[in-house]
């Protein structure tokens, strides 16, 4: 997809503090440096290539290139896989919500569904309808892929490898999560129906409203922390068994930040009680309706990239990013210090901190009604964000106040 | 399909002068309504109705219904099959209540031949049609959620009616068509063990009926979903003539079961047992969608407490009456009037002391409900639309028959 282009503009943004470690070639050193400077992610997987016996033929600057191209696979992967555990999760959670089963017959408690529903999507005849605007139609789902895909490389998988360490990682993550409205707005508008330009135009004015609050209430822990990279703000919260340091407990304004950051991430990726985009007793589905097999299946790993993606940002700015008890055992200075075993901890933790987040989101959507467009709208104007507002002047009092008295 | 929407502006008129001495030109840029199908094939429809929608970005400003899709001639061939033989096709039309289909053609029948009709034989009919009342309702409830966005509650009427379902195939082998009730009484005597097992139901329902209460209709954005849409005023609701919980809903209290009281319904209302809920207006204005819904909600509990009286009179004896291999029905002409789950059925015969009826005419609840559809979805959004069609509670299969 996008991101080959995209991971070379990303690796410009990184921290300089990161340089390529000493190559055994200079050639190749060389190479990686014209190419940009490679980030640790990129940077780990080039030297174990190193490792390999590589023939003389094999022009230097390939191997960083591979390694490039290996990272753009890893974050492919983690949308991909997160997808399938994302339908899975869901079908499971609807499931023992509404005292049912949910899939059970592939693999153990329908473990291997997703695989079979993702052949099922791609064997599935691919229909662009009649009268459709067809370069459009084709663009949109791998637009909106492409803009979360980008979203994802700025997410550290540990905090020892990452592959885009943006030093304005929150910002980009949130620009790129935006551009797939445009996306969902070309679906809308190219399928030549009119639910689906319903479902586009309901998207483009839910967005616009809840874009503000998101931001907003994001300000506090910014507030708080005062920096906008992932693994800055993660480090920055390690404490007590790895809970103490949370940013959620260092300002009073940091809970209500939360509650409205979740409600306003819940209208950006179109989940209940916000999902008017896509609602499938009024729009029949809304910008999906004309969409088929893999294209419709786009759609819907972007939906659950951005889910995750967002309960991942909720993780790093409020719920301790990367600590928990399990990497307090394993840090510099714990009872048991081991750098390997504290990235794969740091892995697990923010995995299973975003699936508790994908969790609560699938509890709320099968459990209430959906909003009324116009009730959308006020929640979002009138409520979430003059809230957000008085959490930020509450949050920045509050610090300015801690830094005067305490010095 | 009018892909081409045409903008018309209109001719800028003069109507200001700013300080400076330039003028301010006023120009209305007018665009046309759009034209939106609404169905056969839209998941809100609840069946195959099509609605035709004028609408104007989210505001519809037009709305009418076109019948017909699931028409199957059922009156025609009420007139040219014996008596007896019509009566699987009463199951047909308002399939989520075959019950109370039955019963209302068996007593117009019934009505005819002038037979008496043995009293175990009436307690069991008074019993389905209040469970399948039940089972009608929770339907009715749980599509309504679906309408609005909210999946689970479907998925936990259905378990209740699920259980409904099995004790009708339990009494009559039959899940959603019984012709249980016959002319003359009812098919079968009960199973043993059957009475037992409806007083269970009764009991664990109720428990059930709380949870449906707190969870869907006292939750804040169901409330606010429904209340003050489509409201129909205690007059329009009377011009339109409507029957059943949408006449409730506007808070008039006809129940044909107490006030043209048939089978022993009289008898519940002596013993107080008939209790029938009004909508008062509680969360909005009288007459709009919560209170239908409301209702319904209600008298699935009142159906329970009907049902409990039944238990607890029910006798031994004969479940139906003597009568002839070949039905012929003496000369002439009776209407009866029941309340089915959505409102009056009313079975009009004509019999010219033949075995085949001269006229068969049937009055479809949803069908006299529907027209009030174009009324007062005039100015909704496009969301309350839907909304206003799931609380109608509609059944394509009656309006069509």
């Amino acid at each position: 997809m996008s991101l080959s282009t995209l991971a070379l503009p990303l690796s410009l943004l990184t921290d300089p503090a990161l340089k390529l470690a000493e190559s055994e070639t200079p050639e190749v050193a060389e190479a990686a440096a014209e190419m940009g400077e490679l980030t640790s992610g990129t940077n780990l997987i080039n030297e174990l290539l190193m490792l390999a016996p590589i023939p003389d033929f094999v022009p230097g600057w390939a191997i960083p290139l591979t390694a490039i191209m290996i990272g753009v696979a890893i974050v492919m992967g983690v949308v991909s896989l997160n997808a399938m555990a994302g339908t899975w999760l869901e079908r499971k959670v609807s499931g023992h919500i509404q005292c049912r089963y949910g899939p059970m017959r592939a693999g153990w408690h329908g473990f291997l569904q997703p695989l079979a529903d993702g052949i099922k999507l791609m064997l599935k005849e691919d229909m662009i309808p009649i009268g459709s605007d067809r370069v459009l139609f084709v663009m949109a789902p791998a637009l909106v892929l492409a803009s979360v895909l980008g979203a994802l490389a700025v997410m550290p998988l540990s905090p020892d490898f990452f592959f885009a360490d943006a030093p304005m990682g929150l910002f980009l993550i949130l620009a790129l999560t935006s551009t797939t409205t445009i996306g969902v707005i070309m679906a809308g508008w190219a399928s030549n129906s009119k639910w689906s330009v319903y479902g586009a135009m309901r998207e483009a004015a839910q967005v616009v409203a809840y874009e503000v609050p998101l931001g907003i209430s994001l300000l506090v822990p910014l507030i708080v922390a005062g920096t906008f990279s992932l693994t800055e703000v993660s480090e920055m919260q390690s404490g007590m068994f790895g809970i103490g340091g949370w940013l959620i407990f260092k300002n009073p304004f940091m809970f209500p930040a939360l509650i409205l950051f979740f409600i306003a991430v819940l209208a950006e990726s179109k989940r209940a009680p916000f999902d008017l985009p896509e609602s499938e007793s009024e729009l029949v589905s809304g910008f999906l309706t004309e969409y088929s097999g893999i294209r419709w299946s786009f759609f819907f790993m972007e939906e659950y990239a951005a889910m995750f993606l967002y309960c991942v940002v909720t993780a790093f700015f409020f719920l301790g990013g990367f600590n928990s008890p399990l990497t307090w055992l394993f840090e510099d200075g714990g009872l048991l210090p081991n750098v390997i075993l504290w990235n794969v901890a740091a892995f697990f933790t923010i995995v299973v901190k975003g699936y508790i987040g994908l969790f609560v989101m699938m509890w709320v959507r099968w459990t209430l009604p959906r909003l009324r467009i116009d009730q959308v709208m006020t929640m979002g104007y009138k409520y979430l964000t003059p809230i957000s507002l008085v959490c930020v002047l509450g949050a920045g009092i509050w610090e300015w106040g801690k830094a005067a008295l305490l010095g | 399909m009018d892909q081409e929407r045409t903008a018309t502006v209109t001719e800028p008129k003069e109507s200001a002068v700013l300080p400076d001495g330039s003028k301010e030109f006023v120009v209305d840029v007018h665009t046309e309504d759009m034209e939106l199908n609404m169905g056969p094939q839209h998941p809100a429809t609840h069946g195959v109705m099509r609605i035709l929608l004028r609408v104007d970005g989210e505001l519809v400003t037009g709305a009418q219904p076109h019948l017909g899709y699931l028409h199957r001639c059922a009156e025609k061939i009420g007139e040219n099959v014996e008596w007896l033989q019509y009566l699987p096709y009463t199951d047909r039309y308002d399939y989520l209540a075959a019950m109370n289909n039955n019963l209302g053609y068996s007593m117009a029948v019934e009505k005819l031949l002038g037979i008496e009709i043995p009293r175990r034989a009436e307690m069991l009919r008074i019993i389905c049609a209040e469970l399948n009342r039940i089972g009608s309702h929770l339907i009715a409830f749980g599509t309504y959620g679906l309408d609005l966005g909210a999946f689970t509650p479907f998925l936990y009427t259905f378990r209740e009616r699920e259980w409904m379902m099995s004790l009708f195939e339990k009494i009559c082998g039959a899940r959603l068509t019984y012709s249980y009730i016959r002319i003359g009484g009812v098919f079968n005597d009960t199973p043993p063990g059957w009475l037992g097992e409806v007083s269970r139901f009764c009991d664990t329902f109720l428990v059930k009926w709380q949870e449906y209460y707190d969870l869907v209709v006292e939750n804040q954005i169901f409330i606010g979903r429904t209340a003050d849409v489509g409201v129909i005023p205690r007059e329009m609701a009377m011009d339109f003539g409507l029957t059943g919980p949408m006449l409730r809903g506007s808070g008039i209290d006809f129940d044909l079961r107490r006030d043209m009281p048939y089978s022993l319904y009289g008898e519940v209302d002596k013993a107080g047992a008939l209790n029938i809920p009004v909508a008062r207006g509680e969360k909005g204005s009288l007459g709009d969608c919560w209170d239908r819904v409301w209702v319904r909600t209600m008298e699935m509990k009142e159906s329970i407490e009907i049902v409990r009286w039944c238990l607890d009179n029910i006798e031994a004896g004969p479940v139906i009456g003597e009568l002839p291999k070949t039905l012929r029905v003496p000369a002439g002409e009776a209407y009866v009037g029941i309340e089915n789950p959505r409102g009056e059925l009313g079975h009009y015969v004509v019999s010219d002391g033949g075995k085949v009826a001269v006229r068969c005419r049937v009055r479809g609840p949803s069908f006299c409900n529907l027209p009030v559809l174009e009324e007062i979805m005039l100015g909704t959004l496009l969301a309350d639309s839907v909304a206003i069609i799931g609380s109608t509670d509609v059944v394509v299969g009656e309006t069509d028959r």
